[in-house]
Parts: C-alpha cells; sequence; structure tokens
C-alpha cells in the first residue's frame, strides 16, 4: 500500500553505508581465504605448540587484565558514590575519562617512563628488591596497561548503574537507619551484580583484541599474543599461511566472546559520558570514610601516574628540535589528514545508518524487523568483532597479489579506522537524531520537506553538536590508532604513531616521550572538544 | 484548485480499515464540506487515528479516503490538500518563526516577495506582528500554536486537521484560540476536523459532531442535537454529568 510514497533517500543512504562496510570486511574475508586455499597445507601445518601457547597467553593476559580492572572498580565506584560531593571529584571522573581516548602508545610509554628499567620508579623497586628492577616487560606490563586503561572505564560504567538506584530507596534506606553493610548488601551490590557481567564482557573483549599495548610492553614471544603474532608473520617472517591461521583463530576467539557478551545483554562500546551524582541521603562514617578515601586515592595515583609521567618525560625530550625535524612534521601531517578524512568517513557512514535505521522503524511499525533494519541497528556493533588488524591482514593478503600494498596504504588506514569509529561515532549520533525525527517527523512530511531540503533545514541544524561530538571522537580514536599503521606503514607513509613506535625501536626514547606527549594532548583535546559538545546538547 | 470550489470540499472515508496489530478500526463516515466538525470518543477510540489517516501519516489497509471527491488514500501527506495542526511539535525548535511559517509556501524556504508578504500577513492576523525573529522557545505557549495556525494560513488548504491543540493551554487561553479558529474558519470556510477532549469545545465552535467508540464511528449529528437529552446515549455517558449535561471540566481534561 506504498504507492505514490517515494522512496526514502536516508534508507538509500544506510544502504550504501552498509555495502562499503561489507565491502570493506568481505575484502579481508576474500584475502583470508584465498591465501588459505592457495596454499591449504601451509595453513593446516602451522598449527603447532607455538600457535596454542600464543592463543592460551591471549586468553590469560585477557582474563587476568579483566580481573584485576574490575574488581578493584567495583570498590573505586562503591566509593565515589557514597560520597557524591566533595572537592575534585568531578575532575578525577574527568580524570577517569581521559584513557578512553589516550592512545595506546602514549599509555605504554607513560608506563615505561614510570615502571620501565629506566623509569622514575626504577630506584625506588630496585631498593625495596634488593636487586637491579628487570623492568616491566611481559606480563606485568601488559598487565598493568590494560589495568591502566579499564579500572577507569568499568569504575565510571560501575558508577553509572549506581546513580540508577532510584534517590526514594536512598531515603527509605536512611530512614530505616540501614548502615554501611546492609546498605551495601541490600542496595549497592544488586546494582552492581547485574552490571558485573556486561563491564566484566567489555573489558574482556578490549584486552583479548588489544593490539598496541602487547607490542609495545609484551616482550618477546613468551608474551605475544594473536594481534601482535599475526602482525609479526606479515611484517617480519613473511608468512602468509601462518597469518591465516592466527587470524581465523582471532575471529573465532573474538566471535565466541561476543556470541557471550550478547547473551550477557552488554554493551560492546565504552561510553564518554559523565555520570551526574544523584542527590543522597545516607552519609557515611568515619572509619568508612577514611577508607574510601584511601581507595579513591589509589585508584587516582594509578591512573594519574602514567599521565604525568608522559607529561614530565615528554618535556624532558628536546621539543624544539623535534618541531624542526622533517620526519615529524611529515607524520604529523599525515596523522592530520588521514585522520580528519577517516573522521569525515565515519560520521557519514554512521549518519547514514542511524536515519535508515530510524527510516526503516518508522515505516515498519508493528510488523517485525527486516533484516535491513537489523543489519542497520545491530550490524554496526559488530564490526568490533573484527579487529583492524584482521581487516588489515586479509586486505594485506589479498592486495599483495594484485599491487604493491604500500601504494594502497592510505586508503587502507583510513577507512579502517573510519569503520572502527563507528561504534563510538553512533553511539554520539543515534540519541540525537531520534530524538529530532520524533519531533520533526510528521511536520516533514506534512509540508513535505524531504531530501536535501530536510537535511539543510532540519536535521543538520539540530544534529550539528552531536556530529561534531562523534567527529571528534573518531578522529581522537583515528590519530591515536597503530593496529593499521604498523602493518601498512613503510617510509613513505608514517603516521605520529607510527613514527614513535619506529623511534621506541631504535631506542631514541627521548623523542619517544616528546612524540607521545604531542600526541596525547592533541588527542586529550579532541575527546574534551567531544565531551563538550556532547555536553551542550543536552542542556 | 478545483477543490476549492464555492461548495467547499468534503471528507469522506469509505469504508475505511486500519490497524495497529490488534483490533482494526473501521470507519465510514462522511465531513460535510466548509463546516467545523468535533470528533469526540474516549481515549483509544480512534480519534488521532482517524485525522492520521486523513492526512496521510497513515495508510488505510482497505477503503477509500476522498477528499473533495478524489480518492487520496495512497498520497503522501504533503500531496494532500490537507493541513494539520498538531498538540505539540508544530514548530522547528531552531528556526525563527518567520521561517516556519514560511515553510507552509516553500518546503525548501526558497520564498518570493509575495510570499513574505503572505507570511507577514498572517502572523500579523493571527496577532504576532513583530515576532517575526522570535524563536520557539522565545514564545508562550499560545504563542506556539498561533505560528501553527498563520502556516495554516499560507498554506491555504481548504481542509485544517486539528489535533487537540490546545489542549495543554489554560482555559482563557483556550477559549481566544478558539474563537481565532472560528475566525479563520469563517473567513476561509475551509472543512475542519477537530479533536478535542473538552465537550466545551465542541460547544463553542463545533457545528457537526463524530463520536467514536470502540474504534468505529458509534454517532454523528449536529453540535446542537448532541447536546440535548436526546443525545445518543454513548455521548451523554462519555461526558457524565455537568454543564453540559457534561462532566466536570477536570475530567475531560486527559490526553490522549
Amino acid at each position: 500500500m506504498h504507492t505514490g510514497y517515494p522512496a526514502d533517500p536516508r534508507v538509500t543512504a544506510g544502504t550504501i553505508a552498509l555495502a562499503a562496510v561489507a565491502l570493506l570486511i568481505g575484502g579481508a574475508f576474500a584475502g583470508l581465504i584465498l591465501e588459505a586455499t592457495r596454499n591449504p597445507t601451509g595453513a593446516a601445518s602451522t598449527f603447532d605448540s607455538y600457535l596454542f601457547r600464543v592463543a592460551r597467553f591471549t586468553l590469560w593476559q585477557a582474563l587476568l587484565s579483566t580481573l584485576l580492572s574490575v574488581v578493584p572498580a567495583l570498590f573505586v565506584a562503591r566509593a565515589l558514590s557514597r560520597h557524591p560531593r566533595f572537592f575534585g571529584r568531578a575532575l578525577i571522573l574527568q580524570l577517569f575519562a581521559v584513557p578512553l581516548a589516550l592512545p595506546a602508545i602514549v599509555a605504554a610509554l607513560g608506563i615505561l617512563a614510570l615502571y620501565g628499567r629506566a623509569g622514575y620508579f626504577a630506584g625506588v623497586l630496585t631498593a625495596i628488591g634488593g636487586q637491579g628492577w628487570p623492568g616491566i616487560y611481559g606480563l606485568s606490563g601488559i598487565l598493568v596497561a590494560h589495568v591502566f586503561f579499564n579500572l577507569p572505564l568499568a569504575t565510571r560504567l560501575f558508577l553509572e548503574a549506581l546513580a540508577t538506584v532510584p534517590a526514594d530507596q536512598w531515603r527509605l534506606a536512611s530512614q530505616l537507619g540501614m548502615g554501611a553493610r546492609p546498605a551495601f548488601r541490600l542496595i549497592e551490590w544488586p546494582t552492581l551484580r547485574a552490571a558485573l557481567p556486561g563491564v566484566a564482557g567489555l573489558v574482556f573483549m578490549l584486552c583479548i583484541t588489544s593490539f598496541t599495548i602487547v607490542l609495545t610492553l609484551g616482550g618477546g614471544p613468551r608474551a605475544t599474543t594473536l594481534e601482535v603474532a599475526i602482525y609479526q608473520a606479515l611484517r617480519f617472517d613473511f608468512d602468509p599461511a601462518r597469518a591465516v591461521t592466527l587470524t581465523l583463530l582471532q575471529i573465532a576467539l573474538t566471535f565466541i566472546v561476543v556470541l557471550a557478551l550478547m547473551r550477557l545483554g552488554s554493551n560492546t562500546v565504552g561510553d564518554a559520558n559523565l555520570p551526574v551524582a544523584p542527590r543522597r541521603y545516607l552519609s557515611a562514617g568515619t572509619a568508612e570514610t577514611a577508607l574510601n578515601a584511601a581507595l579513591i586515592v589509589l585508584a587516582l595515583l594509578f591512573v594519574a601516574g602514567p599521565m604525568a609521567a608522559t607529561v614530565t618525560s615528554g618535556l624532558g625530550a628536546d621539543l624544539g628540535r623535534l618541531a624542526a625535524e622533517r620526519a615529524v612534521r611529515q607524520a604529523t601531517l599525515t596523522s592530520a589528514v588521514l585522520a580528519l578524512l577517516a573522521a569525515l568517513l565515519s560520521v557519514a557512514l554512521s549518519l547514514s545508518l542511524v536515519m535508515a535505521r530510524r527510516a526503516l522503524a518508522l515505516r515498519r511499525r508493528v510488523d517485525a524487523k527486516t533484516l535491513l533494519e537489523y543489519a542497520t541497528d545491530t550490524g554496526a556493533g559488530l564490526v568490533l568483532v573484527v579487529p583492524p588488524i584482521v581487516i588489515g591482514a586479509g586486505w594485506f593478503l589479498l592486495l599483495r597479489t594484485f599491487s604493491d600494498v604500500f601504494a594502497i596504504a592510505p586508503v587502507m588506514v583510513v577507512a579502517v579506522n573510519a569503520v572502527m569509529a563507528m561504534p563510538f561515532a553512533i553511539r554520539a549520533i543515534r540519541p540525537g537524531y531520534d530524538a529530532a525525527s520524533e519531533r520533526h517527523e510528521r511536520l516533514c512530511l506534512l509540508l513535505g520537506i524531504s531530501g536535501w531540503d530536510r537535511f539543510r533545514l532540519v536535521d543538520w541544524p539540530s544534529l550539528r553538536r552531536p556530529l561534531a561530538t562523534g567527529f571528534a571522537f573518531a578522529m581522537a580514536l583515528s590519530l591515536g590508532d597503530l593496529g593499521v599503521i604498523a602493518l601498512f606503514g613503510s617510509d613513505s607513509l608514517q603516521t605520529l604513531p607510527y613514527l614513535l613506535l619506529s623511534r621506541m625501536g631504535s631506542y631514541r626514547t627521548m623523542d619517544a616521550a616528546g612524540l607521545a606527549l604531542l600526541l596525547g594532548l592533541v588527542c586529550l583535546a579532541l575527546v574534551l572538544a567531544a565531551e563538550w559538545l556532547g555536553r551542550g546538547e543536552k542542556s | 484548485m478545483t477543490l476549492n470550489s464555492e461548495s467547499g470540499t468534503a471528507v469522506r472515508l469509505e469504508k475505511v480499515s486500519f490497524s495497529y496489530g490488534e483490533a482494526p478500526f473501521l470507519f465510514d463516515v462522511e465531513f460535510a464540506a466548509s463546516k467545523i466538525t468535533a470528533i469526540m470518543g474516549s481515549s483509544g477510540s480512534g480519534k488521532s487515528t482517524l485525522l492520521n489517516l486523513v492526512a496521510g501519516f497513515e495508510t488505510p489497509r482497505s477503503g477509500r479516503v476522498l477528499i473533495g471527491g478524489a480518492d487520496f488514500g495512497a498520497k503522501p501527506p504533503s500531496a494532500r490538500p490537507v493541513s494539520m495542526v498538531f498538540q505539540e511539535n508544530n514548530l522547528f525548535a531552531h528556526l525563527s518563526v518567520e521561517r516556519n511559517v514560511g515553510l507552509g509556501r516553500s518546503p525548501s524556504l526558497r520564498l518570493t516577495e509575495a510570499d513574505h508578504a503572505a507570511v507577514a500577513a498572517a502572523l500579523k492576523r493571527v496577532g504576532l506582528a513583530g515576532k517575526q525573529q522570535r524563536l520557539p522557545r522565545e514564545l508562550s505557549g499560545g504563542e506556539r500554536q498561533r505560528v501553527a495556525l498563520a502556516r495554516v494560513l499560507v498554506r491555504d488548504r481548504p481542509v485544517l486537521l486539528l489535533d487537540e491543540p490546545f489542549a495543554s493551554l489554560g482555559p482563557a487561553l483556550r477559549d481566544d484560540m478558539l474563537d481565532l479558529v472560528a475566525d479563520v474558519h469563517a473567513e476561509r470556510r475551509m472543512t475542519v476536523l477537530f479533536v478535542t477532549h473538552q465537550p466545551e469545545d465542541a460547544h463553542r465552535i463545533g457545528q457537526d459532531m463524530v463520536f467514536l467508540d470502540n474504534a468505529t464511528v458509534a454517532a454523528t449529528g449536529t453540535v446542537a442535537d448532541f447536546f440535548t437529552k436526546a443525545g445518543p446515549e454513548a455521548f451523554r455517558h462519555y461526558i457524565g454529568a455537568g454543564p453540559f449535561g457534561a462532566g466536570s471540566r477536570d475530567v475531560a481534561r486527559k490526553r490522549t
């Protein structure tokens, strides 16, 4: 009965965006399959003890990282929620949002500057240990870095969960004279327990696909994950058969994890929004206050430490000489251009999917969702199942046979980074678009405002801020990414993280520290801008 | 437009059925040309659905939607000779009053001198002269609905659908707005379909009445007939005892 209604251009845009994403992922799989069929015995022969050791280590480090991040986060979040008002609380929460945006390589350098063999703490640690401090490479380094990233994330998510406890429950608890212990058992723990599987799942997922941390802090073959092994197989050993096996194993592993996550109903995208402190009616006693303060200070020191170390060691570098260096300028320019393009593409793709999803949902009313709507809805989130390294590896193998891999590098970096940032961009754009559509949909239909007119007059003015938020966030993610550029980078295409890695590799530590400071500050500025823009929309 | 003949434009739903997936609505009813017809009925009886079918926001499963004799059942809303005012969200919050009204002339906001003059005249007519550059948030609730009425004037369609547009206004303001609608109707002679919960609204400006019950048309007649003791029993039961043989204002103030 839809005769006479013009086709909705929003659905067309969404279909094109989906096709682009499918092409990117499909191409990678085509590369993998092509390589596997070309040399089936080679792929099979790579199933050796090394492979299983790598797979086991991948799971083991992810499990430990999750435990070490999530369990302390439970208590830090509770401590923060018990004290909704104290000086610096907002600043702490702001600080806890920084790791979400900080490039992994910058954090890794900060951790090395702090706990490394020549780090600021090396002297103290040597005195405690009684012998030479060996540095933090290997499993311990990986764990510290993962906790640095995920403890604040988990804390914020738990805090958000605690904020959902209705104020009336707290009023009731205070009237009944409930102490800290029963309040935890009866009110806080049930809420935290409900959030626990989702948060733990998200952290586990992030740790199992972690690349940069393991590459920079993992020491040699004993502490290698699947992703790093893929990179080494392609860039150093030129062993495509092994790369295929490793990649398939990584996909299978993440796929299983994501299935489990969806079962648990967790959200696979972290959020940059600040939870608001609710009004509280329960006051903590002196002993509890002291304990909570100690917890919060410890967490704060742990998170702020590497950041401070990044700043101080970065300032120690010869920044003037670095800024004048041609390679640095070239890499900065390359990074800026690629990240800008990736962010633009990411926002365009995300907006197309968001608009198509809304249009399809409006059209269908009560019927069951179509496959297309599912694809525009949850499809984008599934992108996270396929880590950038895997997509990069697939295309690397595919293009290798047809052309010069490194010539196509800029396209790969932009495309993969754009798609990887999509879940975050969608998260920024969708609520704004859906709310605007809720207000404007019938009016646009009635007045015949559609297509370009609609975008120009109606959608763009109400979406400027969410789009800018998504853009800034996508750009920060792309700027800091080392995954794809590690595979495709070369002397002719260097981004800042790539240059940073190569300076680390050639032991020019001071240079690396200076570059890390630069990169960290730019990403931080972008994310602060994203948050500021996002908040302005709500008020 | 030929639809806008001397005799006005009648609206007729001919055996129109529609469903949200549950019990179907069935409408077979005619709204007289150039009259104000009040549409009343309890929540869920299908008042808004009926207007949405005429406006084109819903597509009937079967039957015909005749406006001025032509079947518009499959036409998109903007292609129908119809204007509509909703209870809220009638304006784009980021556009000025003038631009919101101008959209009634051109959906791309490319306005000629004549269009600008028409917009200014319409705003003057609804009592908003001098407020062209305001944003909707700088207006009161009543003023916002006046802007919507100004847009109805510049659109100049022969049928006007009012979906409880004044339900969230106070009693005195509501009476002002009703009188404005009645005045505009006296000038333009458009066919008005007016959904309301308030018997006194229907009494104030309505000429005909369509009463819905159980997803279908339960009774039709003149407003005068409805408010006598001889009115349909389901209707008298709906409005209860009160000044119009009707319930108190408060009971009738719930919204759909």
